[in-house]
């Protein structure tokens, strides 16, 4: 059975799909099905958010994300303001607090968000009037790449409720994969995760998901298969003895993809490390959807953005 | 979106053979200002049914192929975002127009107009999809209360109304029933 979609969003905020209900995702993808439309126009904007401010602020590194939400914002007619900490010198509470007043002296509507430390979206949502958007918080959450992810199954697929997705790499430093994980199992699929023990998060069974520590058994009939970049930014210690041995063992290639189901669909949050977690006959091929969620994330973040713009939330009185 | 009023307190002023009857003669109208040569757009929800209909009269009265669309204005309200602070977002519909409506005579079909903002949402709408010959409007009812100058160039029934009152449009495609009521009943936000 499908969900119904909610009315509204119940919060100001998006900082994770945690505390999202089913209906409130159901409305936020069928919100982005009528927005998709607007990229096909000749004109492609809309006066919806016109005189309102969104801060981009991005305190790690990030093109993709960034300029989705740029070109999301921009569609909407919203005015934005990037902010972006070059280098690796992180801010931490005190100096979070500070750059919240400052950016509150400008007042924003939106806080577009990436941080490097989990819950630091949480911690601005509850000083600032601003609605917050998480755009990617440690190791915590993604929550605009899980939607997006879910928007592409969907639209191939037709529904999400009992579909098989394999999420398999890193999984361990990946946001993507928790909060998909979040997701997908709110939806009613079911989800795989498939890494060497030292990419596995401890105790990822209490995610609700398979577990496996070989890519071949997961891909056992599966419907969507998500390879996550091997982020060679987050390997501390080796977790594995080289680029090479971890193709040989967890790339996705054409005799691996052959296991899954035959129209199943290949989904990389990007960017893509070719030869490393995926190869480029793979990534190239007809099952591959990566390109549509990069096309598909703008509507989903235009989604939030409209769904969150329209204050207090209570249930629609008007016709 | 829903409609769930049990008829107390309102008045029926169109049964559905005077809806039928409404609706031919304003397809009538239409037909005499334009001839067959035109696009019909509904607005979103019960603009696009009346549309069809005036279509399906359109082309068995005069053997044109009639153009259909549908639009949704949402994006294009003045009373979303910061200006409705009391209410969650409306829900978005889908807009579907011809590929091209340049150099087309439109005629924006709606079942009530108000205060002129819809129409003028429309409007808006319509110019970012192209460039119209001519933009022309039909209505099932026209209440009154303008707030904006707007007129419509066909209009099925001229009602009056205090402001306070609601007119309730109800189409078999979207309601299960044909028929226009009036009355005090809920809010009318429209």
């Amino acid at each position: 059975m499908p969900v119904e979609a909610a009315t509204a969003l119940s919060g100001k905020d998006l900082v994770g799909i945690a505390p999202l209900t089913p209906g409130e995702i159901q409305l936020i993808l069928d919100t982005a099905e009528e927005l998709l439309e607007i990229a096909r126009r000749p004109i492609k904007k809309v006066p919806t958010l016109r005189g309102r401010t969104v801060v981009n602020l991005f305190m790690e590194p990030s093109t993709r994300t960034r300029f989705s939400f740029e070109v999301a914002e921009k569609r909407l007619s919203a005015d934005t303001l990037n902010f972006s900490a070059s280098g690796t010198s992180v801010s931490k509470g005190e100096t979070l607090v500070d750059t919240a007043r400052n950016l509150m002296a400008m007042a924003p509507d939106f806080i577009v968000m990436r941080h490097p430390n989990s819950g630091a979206p949480h911690r601005l949502a509850k000083m600032v009037s601003a609605s917050i958007i998480n755009a990617g918080d440690g190791i915590n959450e993604h929550p605009t790449q899980a939607l997006l992810d879910a928007f592409t199954m969907r639209r191939h697929r037709g529904r999400l409720e009992g579909l098989t997705v394999v999420i398999a790499g890193d999984i361990r430093h990946s946001r993507v994969a928790r909060s998909n994980a979040f997701l997908l199992n709110k939806m009613g699929a079911s989800v795989r995760f498939a890494a060497p023990a030292s990419l596995m998060p401890v105790r990822a069974e209490e995610l609700g998901v398979e577990v496996h520590h070989r890519l071949e058994p997961a891909l056992e009939g599966a419907d969507v298969v998500m390879m996550l970049r091997i982020q060679r930014e987050r390997q501390g210690n080796k977790n594995f003895p080289s680029l090479r041995e971890y193709f040989d063992f967890f790339g996705l290639t054409p005799g691996r993809l052959d296991l899954a189901s035959p129209d199943a669909l290949v989904m990389h949050p990007g960017p893509m490390n070719r030869g490393v977690e995926i190869d480029s006959a793979v990534a190239d091929g007809p099952r591959s959807v990566i390109l549509d969620q990069v096309t598909n994330g703008v509507a989903i973040r235009m989604a939030i953005l409209y769904l969150l713009s329209g204050g207090e939330r209570e249930p629609s009185a008007a016709s | 979106m829903t409609r769930t009023s049990s008829g107390a307190g309102l008045k029926q002023i169109l049964d559905e053979a005077g809806m039928g009857r409404t609706i031919a003669r304003m397809a009538a109208e239409i037909v005499e200002r334009d001839g067959g040569e035109i696009i019909l757009v509904g607005i979103q929800t019960r603009g696009v049914p009346l549309a069809e209909r005036l279509a399906r009269a359109i082309v068995a009265s005069t053997g044109h192929s009639v153009g259909t669309g549908r639009l949704d204005i949402t994006l294009y309200r003045d009373d979303v975002g910061p200006w409705r602070p009391a209410h969650a977002q409306p829900v978005l519909k889908e807009t579907v127009l011809p590929p091209s409506i340049d150099g087309a005579t439109v005629w924006l079909v709606d079942d009530v107009l108000f205060t002129g903002r819809t129409v003028r949402a429309a409007l808006d709408t319509l110019m970012d999809y192209g460039r119209p010959r001519a933009v022309r409007l039909a209505v099932l009812v026209d209440r009154g209360h303008r707030e904006l100058p707007v007129a419509a160039d066909v209009v099925g029934r001229k009602v009056h109304t205090s402001r306070d009152e609601d007119v309730q449009v109800r189409l078999k495609e979207v309601d299960g029933v044909d028929g226009v009521w009036i009355g005090k009943e809920t809010p009318n936000a429209r």
